[in-house]
């Protein structure tokens, strides 16, 4: 049996390679596309690309599936039976758009706020929020604030960045590496390389999270916290690390507020806000003078406890003074915390004791000399290589925006923000407070047939810029940025449904959706938005919600509701831009953006969303998007991403401007920009200065260089702030004090969760409900081959994860007399599910956990009816309200983070039920029907190239 | 019945998988399948891709078990129990019983690197060498009828019209966490036999007698939080100790 045929070892793989960028989940990776045949035979990983450096995920290689997916739309629609009725008839993109043009014109002209224009998981929010802006409606956002707007709103407001993509951990230099709430992530194939280096390195790797998977799987040390309670376990980590005194002082008084002063007078409108001087700059106490002085004085001795007088007679008192003691109560100690977090006191004590020896003990030193924003030159930069990182485990609870500043006090106190083996800033952060613009929307900011007079999306400094009217209402849709949820960075698109429903605080006529499916996993109360959706207002007869738009490239249970389908293309159909006035991908040590580019054509009549837009733009005659004549300024997407510019010589794209492509960040528009991308493999890295890796918060190179590049006009130093003079000022309107004062319903919630200092409190809905009757948690996972609804039209990845099962603890089960593969009923105070039991030991006690958004309905996603994910996969957002429980005066709350608005996930509490035999999960749905191809029987692709 | 190389291989070609830093992403079993379905022979199929009975060929899958040592629950920081994710394909034995099985002589094992492949011209798609093999390696296409299994990317590792750096297999070339490696074997001084030696890489289920090459590396030793002993100083009580010791420290500023 020796002879044997010839195996033809070197077969070229393909005809071409097109470099372009994946859009398989948000981590934005460099890929090789092959194409042979004019079709894809393979996609990997961009060698050169600085996100990824070659490897993929599945997801990412699954692109292919993606691509030949029956459920790609493939005209545009109108609906001509009832909303979910399925009945669409296809229409022609001249009618599409001119239906689209009357409905948004109207609107314009008579009523602005009557467009709500919010968009999923949007990679152009600097399109879609300037196209927004310029239409004049105060309703945009992206789905930020059911996302992540904790963890960006933390971070920013206490160190100027935060984790997720403003930064990361430094993977080759970290010796302890702490990661809270994350079982997959924006940065999954970072997170994943970054692991295995540290690992392999012989750091430490300790994982915080209630579930057991991917990440927490190879953690040297799990910490199965119960949910919610991170922010205690923060905490009394924090209270073991002063009182070890292990804390970097010369940090502390060099880069954050720690010795800044605060006003001490109680009942009086300055009472916990910071002394400052005729200018305005906050002041600090000099001990060898014995005075106030400006902070950032030259030579000054800050003290860091005390109380002193200030010139105009009222005392203050350093920051620091107030934190040591906050934290030193013994309310923080490891034995206080232990019962809420399900964390013994020696676990608590042992990783303190890790933070505090990997800190001071192991700190290392980058041998390269660089000056600060005092004009002190340092001959090194110093490290204390402890580094963290949290996402959405922390995010998603009503605690999670002061569960995150915790965590960033943390860093700061004992130096690791910043400097090597810490976490590291990347461009174009870090970025103070004041940096970022505020939000607009109030009455006096749009008007009929104008722009709004500013950004929708930003950061409040206090009550003063609430967008609220005379008697405190709310002036957006989703009331973001009142006193419900003021400091909504990312708006609450988790509130849009139910408010235009309700018509609270007033009712729309337009609602535009892109690449959102509010109608299935991203709503909470699945089914009331479904009910909302199709609910007719019985004295017109029409829909409550008149008219929705949606633009998707796949046939999600959202498309379903639409009056009106704009079919999308896909990521490899289309040109898209990673932006650095958007979301961008820089790393450490560059500044990274990229493009995307049409490496397959697309053989459908669809366009990609994106050019669609701003024809619309030209249409309606926005401002932006036509010249003095009328005429359009753009012809498509690509034709914006050269040559718009949002400030002289800044466009969307950093790299190759200037009329020879020199260029990086300002620069001339360049008409070639876009074939040099290509020709540079899709994107375009700018290499950081080695002076300026480190401490960029408070150094000049870094600085000089944010300028040059066009993040800032003038240097951006950040201050870390411990103490939030702009969370002061909103307790200060709460207690009555300060103008604009709070309305009395809101001030108790204000009071509780607006401290100047990181703290924690018990998760909303478990303060609100009966703990015994509900004494469970239930939050998911994300898994990592899957990205939430785009998973499951995609035939290789749906055979990983095809339908989800409830994993419940080992304990529970014995105490219920479950096993594998039971049926069981979980019940939370809002309604109840019908689900499939998984055994299992790795799991908080008190925690049962299920992947996300597996369950689809019936009907969408180019599925056939009886698929497991329709039969047996389920969704936990039933057993989720939009609002918490009455409370007794019968007023309901959002179900959201009372300082951001961020969506309360995984607040969730349930008590779980056996149910009995059953073959399928409830509740169950009629089909959502939309026209797409037909899936094939069989797959067997690249048969042709077999022989 | 079909022959084995009747010495050991010259080379013996396979893969290291390193269990300590495997998250059980999947990366590697769709790298897999895009690069086989239109690699060597016949396309790896999925039937039912979009309906209920949904299933497919692939040569590589990862399966995840919840390991809980003897010893019960530690609570608090539960580090005894773990998730164990397990990436399987063929493991290229060196007495591969799915080989000496074949009644056709589609199975083989090649003499010169030891890579164990069908030619699947030849195979009938009896089915043998899957019952034969202790791994459940091996999967019949049920389109093509003829048995596929992970070929170590025959058609990639020899392949001079990709960049040098490129010629190992796809599984290894995406693996994000760095979990897979390709190497000889044979080769006590290759990087794989290298680090075999060094973390104590190990054969799966040896008392098979099938002689796998590719292998395993363990889980590296974890240490426990608790036993890690807080710093000692002097007054602890309250703020005041701290703040004079924070005075003292801004004195040395």
């Amino acid at each position: 049996m020796n002879e044997r045929p010839r195996i033809d070892l070197s077969k070229p793989v393909s005809d071409e390679i097109r470099k372009t960028t994946c859009y398989m989940c948000a981590c934005r990776c460099g890929i090789d596309v092959h194409i042979k045949d004019g079709k894809i035979r393979y996609i990997e990983g961009n060698r050169d690309h600085p996100v990824n450096r070659g490897v993929l995920c599945a997801k990412g290689s699954a692109g292919i599936m993606t691509q030949h997916a029956p459920a790609r739309l493939s005209a545009p629609l109108k609906r001509v039976g009832p909303r979910g009725s399925g009945r669409f008839q296809e229409i022609s993109w001249d009618e599409a758009m001119s239906i689209a043009g009357e409905w948004l014109g109207d609107v314009r002209r008579t009523d602005p706020k009557k467009l709500a224009f919010f968009t999923g998981r949007d990679q152009s929010q600097s399109l879609t929020g300037f196209w927004a802006q310029q239409f004049g409606t105060p309703n945009y956002a992206a789905h930020g604030g059911f996302c992540s707007v904790n963890m960006a709103a933390g971070g920013i407001m206490t160190i100027g960045g935060a984790f997720w993509e403003f930064g990361s951990p430094d993977w080759d230099r970290t010796k302890l590496f702490v990661m809270f709430g994350v079982a997959e992530d924006h940065d999954s194939n970072p997170i994943k390389m970054g692991l295995s280096k540290l690992k392999k390195r012989g750091a430490r790797f300790v994982s915080v999270n209630p579930v057991r998977t991917g990440y927490s799987s190879i953690a040297d040390d799990w910490i199965w916290i119960r949910p919610g309670t991170d922010g205690l376990l923060i905490l009394s980590l924090v209270h073991e690390l002063l009182k070890a005194r292990r804390i970097d002082v010369d940090y502390l008084v060099r880069y954050s507020n720690a010795a800044w002063l605060v006003v001490d007078a109680p009942g009086t409108k300055d009472h916990g806000l910071f002394a400052r001087d005729g200018e305005g700059k906050p002041l600090v106490y000099e001990t060898v003078t014995e005075r106030p002085v400006p902070s950032g004085s030259k030579g000054a001795r800050p003290a860091l406890s005390g109380r002193f007088q200030l010139d105009d007679g009222r005392f203050a008192i350093p920051v620091f003074d107030h934190l040591a003691k906050e934290y030193l109560d013994a309310k923080y100690a490891p034995e206080a915390v232990a019962a809420e977090t399900g964390i013994s006191a020696d676990t608590v004590r042992g990783l303190a004791a890790e933070i505090g020896r990997v800190a001071f003990e192991e700190a290392i030193e980058v041998d390269q000399p660089w000056t600060d924003m005092n004009g002190e030159r340092h001959q090194s930069f110093v490290g204390r290589p402890v580094s963290f990182h949290a996402m959405r485990g922390i995010s998603a609870h009503s605690n999670g925006f002061q569960t995150a500043r915790a965590l960033h006090m943390l860093q700061v106190l004992i130096g690791a923000v910043d400097c090597p083996g810490g976490f590291r800033f990347e461009p174009p952060y870090p970025k103070p407070l004041s940096a970022h613009p505020r939000p607009h929307g109030k009455a006096e900011h749009f008007g009929s047939n104008q722009p709004l007079s500013g950004p929708h999306l930003g950061f409040p400094l206090g009550p003063e810029d609430l967008l609220v009217d005379a008697e405190g209402r709310p002036a957006r849709l989703d009331k973001a940025f009142s006193w419900d949820a003021p400091i909504a960075a990312h708006g609450l698109m988790h509130m849009v449904i139910a408010n235009a429903h309700a018509g609270d605080p007033y009712p729309i006529d337009v609602l535009f959706l892109y690449m959102a499916n509010m109608a299935w996993n991203s709503s909470m109360n699945t089914a009331g938005t479904i009910a909302m959706l199709e609910e007719k207002d019985e004295a017109t007869g029409e829909y409550r919600i008149p008219k929705i738009i949606v633009a998707d490239a796949y046939a999600s249970e959202t498309v379903a509701y639409a009056d009106l389908v704009l079919p999308d293309t896909t990521y490899l159909e289309r040109h898209d831009c990673i932006s650095m006035l958007d979301r961008p991908i820089s790393e450490p040590e560059s500044v990274n953006d990229a493009i995307r580019w049409p490496v397959v054509a697309a053989e459908r009549d669809v366009r990609p969303f994106q050019s669609v837009l701003i024809d619309l733009g030209a249409r309606l005659a926005l401002p932006g998007f036509v010249d003095s004549r009328g005429g359009a300024l753009y012809a498509d997407y690509a034709d914006y991403i050269v040559n718009h510019e949002r400030r002289p010589g800044i466009g969307p794209l950093s790299g190759f401007r200037g009329r020879d492509g020199t260029r990086a960040g300002r620069g001339a528009a360049n008409p070639e920009q876009l074939n040099r991308y290509i020709e540079n493999g899709s994107f375009f890295s700018a290499e950081i200065p080695p002076e300026a890796h480190f401490f960029k918060h408070a150094n000049a190179a870094y600085q000089d260089f944010a300028v040059k590049m066009g993040f800032f006009d003038t240097p951006q130093p950040v201050t870390f702030q411990l103490w939030s003079e702009e969370l002061q000022k909103f307790r200060l309107s709460a207690e009555g004090l300060r103008e604009p004062v709070a309305p009395e319903a809101h001030r108790a919630r204000i009071l509780a969760a607006f401290t100047p200092l990181p703290s924690w409190y018990r998760p909303l809905e478990e303060a609100a409900v009966d703990r015994s009757e509900f004494p469970l948690h239930a939050i998911t996972q994300r898994p990592m081959a899957m990205y939430h609804s785009w998973g499951s039209m995609n035939a290789w990845l749906r055979q990983i994860h095809t339908a989800n099962r409830m994993f419940v603890p080992a304990a529970i089960c014995q105490e219920q007399g479950l096993e594998d593969g039971d049926w069981a009923w979980i019940v939370s105070h809002h309604g109840r599910i019908k689900v499939q039991v998984a055994r299992t030991e790795t799991s908080n006690r008190d925690t049962l956990w299920t992947w996300n958004a597996i369950g689809k309905r019936k009907g969408a996603w180019g599925l056939k009816d009886e698929v497991p994910e329709s039969e047996k996969g389920f969704l936990l957002n039933h057993l989720i309200h939009e609002l918490l429980p009455p409370r007794e005066d019968g007023m309901r709350w959002s179900n959201s983070d009372p300082v951001t608005g961020q969506a309360a996930w995984y607040d969730l509490r349930v008590r779980i039920e056996p149910a009995g035999p059953a073959s399928a999960s409830e509740p169950a749905f009629r089909p959502a029907r939309v026209p797409t191809g037909k899936g094939a029987e069989e797959l067997r692709y690249g048969q042709e190239w077999s022989k | 019945m079909t022959s084995l190389p009747s010495e050991s291989t010259p080379k013996k070609l396979g893969l290291v998988i390193d269990l300590d830093v495997c998250v059980g992403c999947h990366a590697c079993v769709i790298s897999c399948k895009e690069w086989n379905t239109g690699g060597y022979g016949a396309a790896l199929s999925d039937q039912d891709p979009y309906g209920g009975a949904v299933s497919g060929t692939f040569l590589n899958r990862v399966h995840s078990y919840e390991v809980v040592p003897e010893g019960g629950e530690v609570v608090g920081e539960r580090g005894e129990a773990r998730i164990v994710h397990f990436p399987k394909s063929c493991l290229h034995c060196e007495d591969a019983p799915c080989v000496t099985v074949c009644p056709t002589g589609a199975s083989y094992k090649r003499a010169d690197d030891g890579i164990v492949l069908v030619e699947e011209d030849m195979c009938i798609g009896c089915g043998l060498c899957a019952w034969a093999c202790p791994y459940g390696a091996r999967e019949m296409d049920l389109s093509a009828g003829v048995m596929k299994k992970c070929t170590l990317c025959i058609d990639r590792i020899y392949n001079e019209t990709i960049p040098e750096i490129d010629r190992v297999p796809s599984c290894v070339r995406t693996c994000p966490t760095n979990a897979r490696h390709f190497g000889d074997l044979a080769d006590p001084g290759s990087d794989v036999s290298k680090m075999v030696a060094a973390r104590g890489g190990f054969d799966l289920m040896p008392e098979q007698g099938t002689r796998p090459v590719n292998k395993y590396l363990p889980p590296r030793p974890r240490r426990n939080l608790a036993s890690s002993a807080p710093v000692q100083v002097e007054d602890t009580s309250g703020a005041r100790g701290l703040l004079a010791w924070v005075d003292s420290m801004l004195d040395r500023i």
